[in-house]
């Protein structure tokens, strides 16, 4: 072989060195100890067998399948409620408003994204409280004779989760809307449709993939979030994530968490394998895209 | 705006009526968070009562303890600061070596393993902390009964907290810097070779002041990313917290008005970054 191809070959081992430690040091063995944990009992001090017992557990306590289930419902009721405000802004952005005016809205919409999610939970406490502001407001309207309590509800941790998601719907469905051009609308509207056909037959369809990838985001997101839920949800959160957090760090029971992971792992990805399905989308291509 | 279509008056309406009510949403929690660091209440919630830098500047003697006189806030955001700089460090430097890998390079595996590297950004924060957490701590164990090694880095603490973070991070990273380095012209490498350049000196004159705005970019994003972690960084912290995890607690404890001062100071911190980014580079880095 000449030198210049054994150089060629050093050089691809030195790339590929740090790409493999980084996706298997940090990424596939610790999954594999983690299934490893998540299927094994312990019958004695060090001493280890294969059981199914913490998928058992998850089953028959229904307090776990309950929360599980709560947690995919809710997280799918926020994904749904992203897509439904992000909508129309991102249209705003793409098809109403003009050169500067659209390009500053998208920024404005960016900033939250800046800023850190505890900041912001932070902001919705001080808004929601008791004693916060919002229902300060509505006493003053004299709508309520006494200051509501806003937080701790199921919509409390919905508004928290869309707030903090916003920016990852409306980023893939502007980048998709963009590319779709006006003539086709308006020929549309001169053949006639309405506002809505032409939103269900021409726009939906060309924008699907963008909406596809924010969805599976958003999703993925509100699903594994621990910080909104259990700030804006307090004790009525019961979030997944929480399960894990208590089973691994309060209680040490690292099985049963592990299994847990498990669970909450298999679940996000088969809903976004289930997007991509739907979508007749790549993977790749969709994670390029947001 | 498409001309040709009908716009009503009620739509134009609804329109600005929808953009502004999405407006207030957006940002009516920031700026409730900064306008009640500088409330004179022990407490960050409405009536006001007169302006006060008590939550920045006070000090045991005013009986408030402001952010520049807590210690304990300020060491977690150094805490902060030097992990999001190693993550930085860490994320971009493996990022440009994997877009190099993934543009330059034809090798068997290439395939599988671009889905691999993308795949850190579908696994929930939380597990990629447990699963790290446990893989860890049974490298820790192993060392300790083979090698008879106690393995401190290897225990949850801000080593870890590294780690975690750029497992992720990197995908990102190397997105980010592989996205440019696909739209560079690779004759301009080929004609500073034919003039007698070095590999290293095309790579240093060329290559890399090209990626540039795609290395700073990305440096950006890695550290913001990395200073605002809390799923994977709250599985993986010791004794140290970072920021995030220090206000979460205070917050579980009841609010104290000094958060809204250190959330202040990280949204002008943010905001600085942010403006820095899009003036040096193209607004749209992601």
């Amino acid at each position: 072989m000449s030198e210049k191809a054994w150089q060629r070959r050093l050089i691809l081992a030195l790339l590929l060195a740090p790409a493999l430690l980084w996706l298997f040091a940090l990424i596939l063995l610790p999954h594999v100890q983690l299934a490893v944990l998540a299927l094994r009992e312990r019958v004695a001090p060090h001493v280890f067998q294969p059981s199914v017992d913490q998928f058992k557990t998850f089953f028959a306590e229904p307090l776990y399948w309950q929360v599980f289930v709560r947690t995919a419902l809710m997280s799918i009721a926020a994904t749904a409620l992203t897509l439904v405000v992000a909508f129309p802004i991102a249209w705003v952005i793409t098809k109403v408003a003009r050169g500067r005016a659209s390009a500053l809205l998208f920024m404005v919409c960016l900033i939250p994204f800046w800023v850190s999610e505890t900041v912001r939970a932070l902001g919705w406490l001080i808004l929601l409280r008791e004693s916060g502001v919002l229902p300060a407001i509505l006493v003053k309207l004299g709508l309520t004779d006494v200051p509501p309590e806003l937080l701790y509800h199921d919509a409390t941790i919905l508004v928290g989760l869309v707030y903090t998601s916003l920016l990852f719907m409306v980023t893939p469905l502007v980048s998709s809307l963009e590319s779709l051009d006006n003539s086709l609308i308006e020929a549309a509207y001169d053949l006639g449709a309405g506002g809505f056909a032409t939103l269900r037959k021409i726009v939906i369809p060309h924008a699907a993939p963008g909406i596809t990838a924010g969805c599976i985001v958003v999703f993925m997101l509100s699903l594994g979030n621990y910080l909104t839920p259990n700030l804006l949800g307090g004790k009525n959160s019961q979030w997944f994530t929480e399960l894990i957090y208590t089973q691994f760090i309060v209680r040490f029971n690292w099985e049963q968490g592990a299994a847990f992971g498990f669970l909450l792992l298999g679940l996000s990805t088969a809903i976004v394998a289930l997007g991509l399905r739907l979508s007749g989308q790549r993977f790749v291509d969709v994670m390029r895209r947001s | 705006m498409i001309a040709s279509l009908p716009r009503p008056a009620w739509l134009r309406t609804a329109t600005v009526l929808y953009v502004t009510a999405f407006l207030i949403f957006l940002f009516v929690p920031l700026v409730v968070v900064g306008v009640f660091a500088f409330n004179d209440a022990n407490y960050p919630a409405p009536p006001w009562r007169g302006f006060t830098l008590d939550w920045f500047i006070g000090s045991r003697a005013t009986g408030r303890t402001g952010l520049f006189h807590d210690p304990d806030l300020l060491g977690s955001i150094w805490t902060s600061v030097t992990v999001a700089a190693w993550v930085t460090l860490l994320s971009v430097t493996v990022g440009t070596a994997n877009s190099f890998l993934m543009e330059r390079y034809k090798f068997p595996g290439k395939q599988v393993l671009s889905v691999l590297m993308l795949t850190p950004l579908v696994i929930p924060g939380v597990i990629l902390g447990i699963s790290i957490l446990s893989f860890s701590s049974r490298v820790a164990e192993l060392a300790d009964d083979v090698l008879g090694l106690d393995l401190e880095f290897l225990r949850p603490g801000l080593p870890l907290v590294v780690l975690g973070q750029f497992s992720y991070i990197a995908t990102i990273a190397t997105l980010m810097i592989s996205a440019r380095l696909k739209r560079f012209d690779i004759t301009l490498e080929e004609a500073a070779l034919n003039l007698g350049a070095s590999h290293f000196a095309v790579l240093r004159t060329i290559t890399l002041p090209y990626l540039r705005p795609a290395l700073i970019g990305s440096a950006a994003i890695s550290f913001l990313m990395s200073f605002e972690n809390f799923n994977t960084t709250l599985m993986l912290v010791g004794s140290d917290s970072p920021l995030t995890v220090m206000m979460y607690g205070r917050m579980r404890e009841g609010a104290s008005p000094v958060l809204n001062a250190v959330s202040l100071f990280l949204m002008l911190a943010s905001a600085g970054l942010a403006l820095t980014l899009m003036r040096g580079s193209s607004p749209r880095a992601k």
